[in-house]
């Protein structure tokens, strides 16, 4: 790339990538949250202007964190009245500065930050929604228009939301030492928890917010896979990130052209992303040699199953079942058995699944995806009327107006076949 | 003379792309290979996955008889080049490591095999004949 045409989607893209290494670095130099987010605002503002005329630094990250940090030292001095630094394109020779700096990037260090920055967003009095909003406007560097887009409320609220959780988080005690084994180990697991959630926040979307929603899961792949560079040897992270790719690989496909849900039985596979697959299934290879299955990773070879498989008919739902039975052990949930039964409906039979998620009902009398599915084996038993009792529940229950839509699909048919059963 | 044009850049700033500025990306270079292809001159493309869907190799010092080692991760250790690529089919992983364990036993000396899944894989137009006539040609033949 010569000077003159490094292009602005470049130098966004390399901001973006940048940011949570550079924010991380920054907040451990100043240890405060606040003044690493205008330090590196600073050093982005800089970098458009300098980047343009004297081309991209061979190192835009380290780049960003000594100006970033040059430009809040600089702002110190003035408001202390004394000399300020020299502007960034008078430094005549940044590239020793950022070699040495480099150098110290390098190793545990840098690693302990970021995993810090993603940390400090799962502070466990900040409910879900605020974990995730929170790491997306600190850690991605979304606006909060962005995020309030995202999470379909206005953006005074968002803003408030974040202002608020941001205080909480100021207030915490921030461990700025370097975390013990355990303690890095616990905080990775709250942070690939979160990163869930942020995928999870797009997942759910509904057709029509897909466009604004669905950059979420682009998002939580990103941080999935900044983890997995950091940590590179962490079968759940492995795990994690084929997760996420292989139920992201399948979006083209989970809704028609007028925002209603396409099951996984119906969707047109010729859509589904085969790069991602291809890098899912990659992952479980390397993460199924460490002999330490976990629950992501069972997840992923849960999904990789449904991936797998060019036509519906070809699912393995045997080996699914089993997947689910591992699951059960490693987490055991009653949403789990509840998909477990699915499986088994496959395998066994609609009688066997109905008798598995039964017991389930106390636990699941709020959950809509309970409701469908009882609805659904009824279904199959032909027990119309017992189904269309469970449908009306599911409806009632929905979430989003797909959701309910779908359902709406079932008790047409039913009507139309008319009452029965 | 054949040569290889490998691909450096990095990673985190591709994976900060939009799809559309990746698809762009793809189909401009589309338009530089479907030249070179209309000229037959192109031999196999590949995009690589990212680096984190990589495991390496590490060979083990013979004469001390130790085992090779798998490493999660690229190879990134800079005093060493890279000095040429194999593309293999294999069924997993395993297949893939069994492949690189065969070719540094058939190697005496040290270094490492990265094992690293494709995205995308053309074979190109240049055949094994083809290829030699354009090394041939190279040095002044």
């Amino acid at each position: 790339m010569t000077i003159a045409n490094i292009d602005a989607a470049w130098i966004d893209a390399a901001l973006t990538a940048a940011r949570p290494q550079a924010v991380a670095a920054l907040l451990r130099y100043f240890r405060d949250l606040d003044t690493a987010e205008e330090a590196f605002q600073d050093a982005c503002l800089r970098a458009l202007k300098a980047w343009p005329k004297n081309g991209p630094p061979r190192d835009p990250t380290a780049w960003l964190i000594l100006v970033g940090r040059n430009a809040a030292l600089d702002g110190v001095r003035k408001s202390s009245r004394s000399a300020p630094l020299p502007p960034e394109e008078l430094i005549s020779d940044l590239e020793d500065a950022e070699a040495s700096l480099v150098d110290r990037l390098d190793g545990e260090h840098y690693r302990d930050d970021v995993l810090r920055l993603l940390f400090i967003c799962c502070h466990p009095d900040l409910p879900a929604t605020q974990q995730v909003a929170v790491a997306l406007r600190i850690v991605s560097g979304l606006s909060v228009r962005q995020i309030a887009r995202a999470f379909l409320v206005g953006e005074s609220a968002m803003e408030q939301r974040i202002t608020r959780a941001k205080a909480r988080i100021g207030a915490a005690d921030v461990p700025f030492g370097a975390p013990s084994l355990e303690e890095r180990a616990q905080r990775l697991n709250a942070v690939a928890a979160m990163v869930y959630l942020v995928f999870n926040e797009g997942y759910s979307a509904g057709g029509k917010e897909l466009l604004t929603r669905g950059a979420l899961c682009d998002e939580a792949i990103r941080l999935a896979r900044l983890l997995l560079r950091l940590f590179p040897s962490e079968p759940e992270i492995m795990g994690l990130t084929a997760l996420l790719l292989l139920q992201h690989a399948r979006a083209p496909a989970r809704f028609d052209a007028d925002g209603a849900v396409v099951l996984l039985e119906d969707q047109d596979r010729s859509l589904w992303n085969d790069r991602m697959i291809a890098e899912g299934l990659a992952l479980i290879d390397k993460a199924v040699r460490h002999r330490r299955p976990g629950p992501y990773l069972v997840q992923a070879a849960i999904a990789a199953e449904h991936d797998r498989a060019e036509r519906p008919e070809d699912t393995n739902w045997a080996r699914i079942d089993l997947l689910y039975g591992d699951l059960e052990q490693l987490a055991p949930s009653p949403v789990v058995t509840l998909n477990r039964a699915v499986a088994v409906s496959k395998v066994a039979g609609p009688e066997a699944a109905l008798a598995m998620i039964e017991p389930l009902a106390p636990k699941l009398s709020g959950y809509f995806h309970f409701f469908g599915l009882r609805g659904g084996l009824l279904l199959q038993l032909g027990r119309k009327n017992e189904a269309r009792v469970a449908f009306d529940q599911a409806i009632a229950l929905a979430s989003t107006a797909a959701e309910a839509a779908h359902i709406r699909l079932h008790l047409d048919r039913l009507m139309k076949e008319g009452a029965g059963g | 003379m054949l040569y290889a044009i490998l691909c450096y850049n990095f990673e985190d700033v591709i994976g900060a792309w939009t799809p559309a500025e990746d698809a762009l990306v793809m189909a401009r270079l589309g338009t530089v290979e479907a030249g070179l292809a209309t000229a037959d001159r192109l031999g196999a493309t590949a995009r690589l996955l990212p680096t984190t869907a990589a495991v390496t190799l590490r060979k083990g010092r013979q004469e001390e008889g130790r085992e090779a080692l798998v490493i999660d991760g690229p190879f990134a250790e800079t005093k060493e080049q890279l000095l040429g690529f194999y593309v293999v089919d294999c069924a997993d992983l395993e297949a893939a490591i069994a492949v690189a364990r065969d070719l540094a036993a058939a190697n005496p000396d040290r270094g490492a095999y990265e094992i690293r899944p494709l995205a995308v894989y053309r074979p190109g137009c240049l055949t094994q004949a083809g290829a030699r006539r354009a090394n041939r040609r190279g040095v002044g033949a």
